[in-house]
């Protein structure tokens, strides 16, 4: 996996709440049997037209985010299949972060990320960045109020800075395990193979039948 | 004083290789689904690596997305067939078992799991798809996951994987009449919203789910990831017993094993004194058949209800409830049922189980699908279609006009050939009504099988509760 080095760019946004990755890649482009050439898929049913030009009411096809690097986007992103193929049509566009509000609901907190899109992300260095609703809004706003805003992720201080005349910065949480395995780019597969005893000691006593220790 | 265990956290427990520093487990799994769509890069990046499959005696594999189910064995779309093939070479190179196109016992994954007897209580199982909740019916730790981590259980056996939170969701009372699991689930969905199960493990109980078939409680768990929950699940009782010890299950415990087995699974269930992390409660008497009416199966309403207006809708922008809207090109305020529909599909690893047939089919039995509606029912393994023609219910589809397939993912999500056109409205007993999922341009709505039976022959939603007394 490649490290995710901190990463200055330009934001796009897109003003929509549950996002699946039915729309980040459409099933048409999921019978490839490679990891790459997704990037030109992305938003497929939303980027293009019938015909196949843009769709210009689309927000990321506005000249203003040619080139973004930072996704900002609403609550629940990733939601539904499981296709890690919406993680790799994201990277391949260009994206290195996608950046989405957690909510709070009386005395729930709802992640801002599906939990299998959020660990696709990991596993390929795309870093889910959470933040509060509010700074998500405040970043739409800033966005919308200054074209070609850029920001930098900075994943050892974790912290988002939106490059405004006078910069503001977001603190954002991310569990220890994941910022390591982010960024050194670790092979999690390597990992768990330097434990092939502990595996193999646990196989000797379990039955996976009927699952008895 | 040792505090009672949960379902979940008792198989958690029970698979934990090893702990790591920062409260991550490594994981067991016991059973690892394979199919053609989320695999094929994962056994390549094996053999970039030169890593082996650690159990192939523990994958196995089907392929279900792409099959067309007209003819199952001509598959014109080259890609689809590259990709086919591509999974028969994987499972001929690692040694895998393969339920390929021509086997009987062929089917979506989630179906032949449990047919084949691979879902036991008290295991864990993982498959690069969502919908692999749907083995938590039978008390199993199942989860979906994403090519990655598909690569990382073909390698070690085992998912790093931080432990969830608990959620307790018990139905009480009493279903009425022609209410199903499919309406249970949507209800909950529609009340705890499609991010309320994030980062949690759903646990259906109460008196209503231990009255259900086994068919009922997978279409329940199945559509656990629709709340966003990766896992959901239903303490084994004597109906999971039963299902498994009756039919042809190869790979379930047989004889004095079984005996040992089901012991072992009497332990399973929740302790009375155990605790969740979050709980709610619903009272199924006040559920009504339920209708999705947008973009995601949490815009969801009564089939008595109507469309809501965009400032109606708890949990959802206004901004999110016009787009929904007007891509399903529904005005607010109209009654659901005078929503015309043009199709009708029912099928899917959520309701295309022979009970979900069997439950349409008494509905078409001596009835016509309306004009110029289009009606596809396609059952969910070759298990089930043989089981559904040995009863007859394949001649009551055909005699109704509607069209009898082979088995697979099919409408659900369309990459074989079976799709929505443009515009196309459809009544749908499948899981998802995303933008574009049954075909770019289709408008999906999420039904009962019951539901859909009835709006095939109407051509529009109806109350099925007072339309089958007329």
């Amino acid at each position: 996996m490649t490290p995710f080095a901190n990463h200055r760019g330009r934001i796009a946004t897109l003003d929509r709440a549950n996002v699946d990755t039915d729309q980040i890649v459409p099933k048409q482009f999921l019978k490839s049997i490679l990891r790459t050439g997704f990037g030109e898929h992305l938003f497929h049913d939303w980027r293009y037209l019938p015909d196949g030009r843009p769709n210009q009411d689309f927000e990321l096809n506005a000249p203003r985010f040619a080139g973004a690097s930072i996704l900002v986007t609403r609550n629940n992103f990733g939601c539904g299949s499981s296709r890690e193929h919406a993680v790799w049509a994201i990277q391949q566009y260009g994206f290195k972060a996608v950046i989405a509000p957690r909510q709070r609901r009386g005395d729930t907190v709802v992640p801002a990320f599906a939990d299998i899109f959020r660990t696709n992300g990991i596993k390929n260095g795309l870093l889910p960045v959470e933040l509060e609703e509010s700074e998500v809004e405040e970043i739409f706003q800033m966005v919308g109020r200054y074209e070609e805003l850029e920001a930098t992720v900075d994943l050892d201080h974790q912290r988002v800075t939106l490059h405004l005349p006078e910069e503001i910065s977001f603190h954002f949480d991310i569990e220890a395990a994941v910022k390591e395995h982010l960024i050194h780019g670790l092979d999690a597969i390597a990992l768990t193979l330097k434990h092939g005893a502990t595996i193999a000691a646990f196989e000797a006593r379990h039955d996976p039948q009927m699952s008895r220790p | 004083m040792t505090m009672g265990k949960t379902l979940f956290e008792k198989i958690w427990d029970r698979h934990v290789v090893t702990t790591f520093a920062d409260g991550t487990a490594l994981l067991y799994i016991d059973r690892h689904l394979v199919h053609e769509v989320t695999s094929p890069q994962a056994f390549e990046g094996l053999r970039l690596a030169g890593r082996r499959v650690r159990r192939p005696d523990l994958t196995i594999a089907t392929m279900d997305h792409n099959v067309p189910t007209d003819d199952r064995m001509q598959i014109r779309d080259p890609i689809a067939r590259t990709q086919i093939e591509a999974l028969a070479h994987n499972c001929a190179e690692f040694g895998i078992t393969l339920y390929d196109l021509a086997s009987e016992r062929r089917g979506i994954v989630h179906i032949i799991g449990p047919e084949l007897g691979i879902t036991l209580p008290g295991t864990t199982i993982v498959c690069g798809d969502s919908h692999t909740s749907t083995h938590g019916a039978f008390g199993t730790l199942a989860f979906g996951i994403g090519t990655s981590e598909v690569e990382h259980v073909l390698a070690t056996q085992c998912l790093t994987q931080k432990r969830p939170k608990t959620f307790q969701v018990s139905f009480t009372g009493r279903l009425g009449p022609w209410v199903t699991a499919k309406d249970m689930v949507l209800k909950l969905i529609g009340t705890i919203g499609t991010a309320g199960g994030t980062g949690f493990c759903l646990e259906y109980g109460g008196e209503v789910v231990r009255r259900l078939s086994m068919e009922a409680r997978m279409t329940i768990c199945n559509m656990s990831i629709e709340a966003g929950a990766r896992a959901g699940m239903i303490a084994p009782d004597e109906t999971t017993f039963q299902y498994l010890a009756s039919g042809n299950r190869p790979f379930a415990p047989k004889g004095e094993a079984f005996e040992r087995a089901i012991a072992f699974w009497r332990t399973l269930p929740t302790d009375p004194d155990a605790t969740f992390d979050r709980a709610i409660s619903i009272e199924a008497s006040q559920i009504a058949p339920q209708v999705t009416w947008g973009t995601n199966p949490g815009m969801v309403v009564d089939v008595t209800g109507r469309v809501p207006a965009p400032d109606q809708v708890p949990g959802y922008s206004r901004h999110d409830v016009e787009q929904a809207l007007a891509y399903m090109g529904l005005a607010p305020g109209t009654p659901i049922t005078q929503i015309p529909i043009d199709t009708v599909f029912i099928g899917s690893c959520t309701n295309a189980r022979i009970e979900d047939l069997r439950a349409a089919a008494r509905l078409l039995k001596g009835r016509k699908v309306a004009p110029r509606v289009r009606v596809l029912v396609v059952p969910g393994s070759q298990q089930v279609r043989a089981q559904a023609e040995a009863e007859g219910l394949h001649a009551i589809f055909q005699a109704a006009g509607a069209e009898w397939r082979q088995s697979g993912c099919s409408m659900c999500l369309g990459m074989n050939p079976d799709q929505l056109r443009p515009g196309e409205r459809c009544a749908s007993t499948s899981n998802r009504n995303f933008e574009g999922r049954q075909g770019k341009g289709g408008r999906t709505h999420l039904v009962s099988p019951e539901m859909a039976a009835a709006a095939a022959v109407t051509g529009h939603f109806v109350d099925i509760r007072t339309w089958v007394a007329t």
